[in-house]
């Protein structure tokens, strides 16, 4: 333990942060006054998510650079793992906010406002003929009638299309232990295909939604529940399909080691995240 | 154990950069823990001069020196502020400095997210202070954020919004780190279960963090798509329910008040074994008792809500579990009692804030258990006397077990003693003047004052009165507090040595104080 060359790894100093905090204040300063209905700020909102890219990039590249130089013993790198692994979990408690929004929505809020429970009165004196039902856009019929999305066609593809990124995804991972490169780079580019693939698909279905479905962020609960879920889902797949571009490119470049390779796993692991996340999605937003 | 301590031979060892740059670009924990100590009793200020716009607005009946809008916007922003800029970074703060020392670690496990963890703070509290100077004001709906009437908020809402998501990122990355810093850079032989009580309330702690943080990010998000994106969640007519709102935010609202009160656990527990010269008496059961309170605080969250129109079968269980969390409390107390029974005490400033917090914490616990009667909760609900009882818990509880730690630690932390006739006189008029602060809090709120009202019918005069000028004294004291640091931090004062206290037990006090800049490079041998 008391080797000087496998002492754990403490950086001295780095700016990465502070400049990661400037992006951020103007990253939040700029939404808030576009949303206050200030044009400026869109550009100040700009001007901070290229600040966060510097950031991000300056950050990442001087981790993996003092990872290719052998800074980090097995120490750090088990730091690194449960530092990921618990991301996740915040992660995961995220969504938990959005599915508890839709189950509360569809076991509470929207019955109770059909009278049930002990709500006959609120039914009978406020919403007078309201019945409960899933999908809804709730007593006032917001946004109007809607055609609610079917588990068949799109989701159903993308479902596969998702399910058969995780198989390729570790495809890729036994390559890089089995030391082939080849089969790494093939399954790992196909990876982040698909997952792009996915995006695309996505992005398809929505303009479906509101163009021919009338369904939109503004069709009551329903609407709201799945644009955000499905949304803030689409958001994390499109995120991790570009962090495997990156890996992709690491790869290239000759990094990982059939031992040492936790950027690749991290990223794999954040992808069957994004992956479990989708299938709860199918089932409860689309399927049930 | 003393020979594990200077570590830094042979080794490319930097110290402290200079100027400015020391504080922005820092890796060092303890730096960090100072940037986060600083940062919370600057926040502890500022939150408290809008306590005491409050307190003088409520001196007397009728209106006097503030609007009711301006009233408003001082109760939700002295909440918010106090919550998350004073109580929760000063613990961070305090885990920062201690825990690496504690385990006989290195610094934290990753020493530049830790860096902007704190570096976020300062960047979510200037935009949510500078919501004072927008159109519309500052929120003033009440720090809980209930729709629809936040929604109503000028054009600081979306600031609002953004500013909880920034303290939400900052907290996950201190959380994480400090589960990572624990459960991997502990010195060999520093098993789980011989961690001291202050790392573990603050393991417990760290995860209540990441399991809730992100729900109030998400219960914030849905706010501000109701109000900028035309969604449905918190409007009935949409088939969403504002009561929705309440229960997203109090699944995030109840494990935060753990998140304030576990970690105060962890340092009277440091502090009452050392000044009792006795150890901690049952420190497995402690352990157990604060995974318990953690548990339970996940299933307890409607108790907050026993007047929105809940099933009968829901208050019932949130009653019970409620009243649950009595059983664990009760252990903690018992343990800290049982540790001084026949020991042999004496009373320095930290120990009288330990003690002050063991009394007036548990007074709180029990006015806690009074609210968690469904049916006599309809009478207390939103009167002063949660505001008693929440103050209770919060200022002689978290804020008395933060200022222990700070006496306990600061020789360790600058070197020197504080002044310990200085700091009594603060722990005395601290003492009385809070419980003169609150105490006729309850009164008020079993007769009916409501909460959030700048006005009141005269026959609460008198204990307003009381409590008002109980509040300027406690804010006044304060500055005595912060005289004592100042002259600790300068070096004025008697050397400390390395133990500081009598035969204290932890790693931290095998090394010299003020500690050195990196502490325990190689790790250190643990006894048994």
């Amino acid at each position: 333990m008391s080797h000087a060359e496998n002492r754990y790894y403490i950086p001295h100093g780095s700016h990465w942060p502070i400049v990661g905090s400037i992006g951020l204040l103007l990253l939040m300063v700029g939404v808030s006054n576009w949303l206050n209905g200030h044009e400026l700020g869109r550009w100040v909102m700009f001007g901070g998510v290229g600040i966060m890219i510097i950031m991000l990039t300056g950050w990442f590249g001087t981790v993996i650079a003092e990872s290719q130089t052998g800074k980090y013993n097995s120490q750090v790198d088990i730091s690194f793992r449960m530092g990921m692994y618990w991301f996740i979990f915040s992660e995961v408690m995220f969504f938990a906010a959005f599915f508890g929004a839709l189950f509360y929505a569809r076991n509470m809020s929207v019955p109770w406002l059909g009278g049930d429970s002990n709500n006959f009165f609120t039914n009978l004196l406020l919403w007078s003929g309201f019945e409960s039902e899933w999908p809804t856009n709730g007593p006032g019929t917001i946004g109007g009638h809607f055609e609610p999305m079917g588990p068949i066609g799109l989701p159903l593809l993308n479902t596969a299309i998702l399910l058969l990124s995780s198989v390729t995804v570790t495809i890729a991972h036994h390559a890089l232990r089995e030391k082939h490169r080849g089969v790494l780079k093939i399954f790992l580019a196909a990876t982040f295909l698909l997952g792009f693939s996915f995006v695309y698909m996505q992005a398809f279905e929505y303009m479906e939604a509101y163009e021919h479905m009338n369904l939109t962020l503004g069709s009551g609960i329903y609407g709201s529940t799945f644009f955000m879920l499905t949304g803030f889902h689409g958001m994390h797949v499109t995120i991790g399909a570009i962090m495997l571009t990156i890996i992709w490119f690491r790869v290239v470049r000759g990094h990982f080691t059939p031992e040492h390779h936790f950027g690749f796993e991290a990223v794999a692991w954040y992808w069957h995240f994004v992956d479990v996340v989708w299938l709860c999605l199918y089932v409860f937003v689309y399927w049930l | 154990m003393s020979s594990t301590t200077h570590s830094a031979e042979h080794h490319d060892d930097h110290g402290p950069a200079k100027g400015i740059k020391r504080w922005l670009f820092t890796t060092n924990h303890k730096d960090i823990g100072t940037l986060y100590l600083i940062f919370s009793l600057t926040m502890f200020f500022i939150g408290g001069s809008m306590a005491l716009v409050i307190r003088s607005e409520l001196m007397m009946p009728g209106l006097q020196f503030v609007h009711p809008e301006f009233f408003n916007q001082m109760t939700t922003m002295h909440a918010l502020i106090m919550v998350f800029g004073a109580v929760m970074p000063a613990f961070v703060g305090l885990a920062n400095w201690m825990i690496p020392m504690m385990i006989g670690g290195p610094d934290m496990a990753l020493p530049r997210m830790n860096n902007w963890s704190f570096w976020i703070l300062p960047i979510a509290f200037g935009i949510l202070l500078s919501t004072l100077f927008m159109n519309g004001g500052a929120p003033a709906g009440g720090w809980t954020m209930y729709p629809p009437l936040v929604l109503q908020t000028g054009n600081a809402f979306p600031f609002l919004v953004f500013s909880v998501h920034l303290m939400g990122i900052s907290s996950i990355m201190g959380a994480i780190n400090i589960i990572v810093t624990i459960m991997n850079m502990r010195a060999p032989g520093m098993s789980l279960l011989k961690m001291p009580m202050f790392v573990w309330t603050w393991l417990i702690t760290a995860y209540l963090l990441i399991a809730v943080m992100p729900v109030l990010a998400g219960a914030v998000t849905m706010l501000l798509t109701d109000q900028f994106f035309g969604t449905s969640f918190f409007l009935a007519a949409g088939g969403g329910d504002p009561v929705m709102f309440q229960h997203i935010f109090w699944f995030f609202g109840h494990p935060e008040v753990y998140i304030m009160i576990l970690p105060a656990f962890g340092v009277v527990s440091e502090i009452i074994p050392t000044f009792a010269r006795k150890p901690l008496f049952g420190h497995d059961s402690m352990v157990y008792a604060a995974s318990s309170i953690a548990f339970l605080s996940f299933i307890v969250w409607a108790h907050h809500m026993f007047t929105v129109g809940m099933p009968l079968t829901g208050q019932l269980f949130f009653m019970f579990s409620t009243m649950l969390i009595a059983v664990p409390t009760g252990v903690k107390v018992f343990n800290w009692m049982a540790t001084m029974w026949k020991g042999s005490m004496s009373f320095e400033t930290p120990m009288l804030f330990s003690l002050a917090f063991l009394f007036l914490f548990t007074i709180g616990g029990f006015s806690g258990l009074m609210l968690a009667i469904a049916p006599a909760d309809v009478q207390y609900h939103d009167t002063y006397f949660v505001v008693a009882h929440f103050h209770y818990v919060l200022v002689p509880g978290s804020v008395f077990g933060i200022m222990a730690a700070a006496y306990y630690w600061l020789p360790k932390w600058t070197g020197v003693m504080y002044d310990e006739k200085l700091g009594k006189i603060h722990f005395w008029a601290s003492a009385i003047f809070v419980n003169l602060t609150f105490f006729p809090m309850h009164f008020l709120g079993l007769a009916g004052m409501p909460r959030r009202i700048p006005d009141y019918s005269t026959q609460f005069a008198d204990f307003n009165m009381m409590a008002s000028i109980g509040a300027i004294g406690f804010g006044l004291s304060q500055l005595l507090f912060v005289y004592i640091i100042i002259k600790a931090a300068r070096g004025n004062g008697v050397k400390a040595t390395a133990e500081v206290w009598d035969n204290p037990r932890g790693l931290e006090w095998t090394v010299p104080s003020p500690a050195p800049y990196h502490t325990f490079e190689n790790p250190p041998t643990i006894k048994e």
